[in-house]
């Protein structure tokens, strides 16, 4: 099984560099943001495959830690993008 | 009997996983190809969504449901909460801000014609 993860990661990784087409050339910024939430999210998927390939359950929970810091990542630049302030309320 | 159960959980493990990778090409493919922000919005966070959480599931599956499992399902729980809320997050700044979404632009000009 762990030949059938290890070509899992690899498609994935292949698929993150795709996307990472459009992170750099994407016309608009939200277009970037998005883009990087993507190869985040297949990191993720990546590690938690990594884990179960190397038999080391400690990757587990960094993948965890990377989940959680990518979605507060997207969440904060929304954020700054909307409002254009870091601190205060989250209404304009 | 045990056998037939092993082959049973291998086979739905890896039905699982060709699912997601099927549904991570599809919004590889739509991130690249769509015209709009909106647009793309639409086809990645729901196939990253499907995509990550049916992966996880099949090595879940796979793993028989150990310790290390349990941590995987609790991932599967973060990715299922977390990126449709950051994806309406950039959806609700780029509308804000001012985006105008995407429309086809041969129809808008033949309809300018037509009421001309």
């Amino acid at each position: 099984m762990a030949s059938f993860y290890l070509t899992v990661a690899v498609i994935l990784i292949v698929n993150a560099f795709l996307c990472l087409y459009r992170a750099g050339r994407g016309p608009t910024v939200p277009d970037r943001i998005l883009a990087i939430n993507i190869v985040g999210t297949k990191t993720l998927v990546v590690l938690v495959l990594l884990a179960y390939i190397f038999n080391q359950p400690m990757y587990l929970d960094i993948a965890l830690v990377y989940g959680l810091l990518n979605f507060i990542v997207t969440i904060a630049a929304a954020r700054y993008m909307e409002t254009g302030k870091i601190k205060g309320d989250w209404e304009i | 009997m045990s056998i037939v159960l092993d082959v049973f959980v291998n086979i739905v493990a890896i039905i699982l996983t060709l699912i997601g990778i099927f549904f991570f090409v599809v919004g590889t493919v739509g991130i690249l190809r769509l015209p709009d922000f909106y647009c793309r919005t639409h086809a990645a966070t729901k196939c990253d969504t499907l995509g990550a959480g049916s992966i996880l599931l099949g090595v879940a599956i796979y793993e028989k449901f150990s310790f290390d499992a349990f941590k995987t399902l609790l991932l599967v729980v973060l990715v299922i909460l977390s990126s449709p809320t950051a994806g309406h997050a950039i959806a609700r700044a780029a509308y804000r801000r001012g985006l105008v979404p995407w429309r086809k632009k041969p129809l808008e000009l033949y309809r300018e014609m037509e009421e001309e």
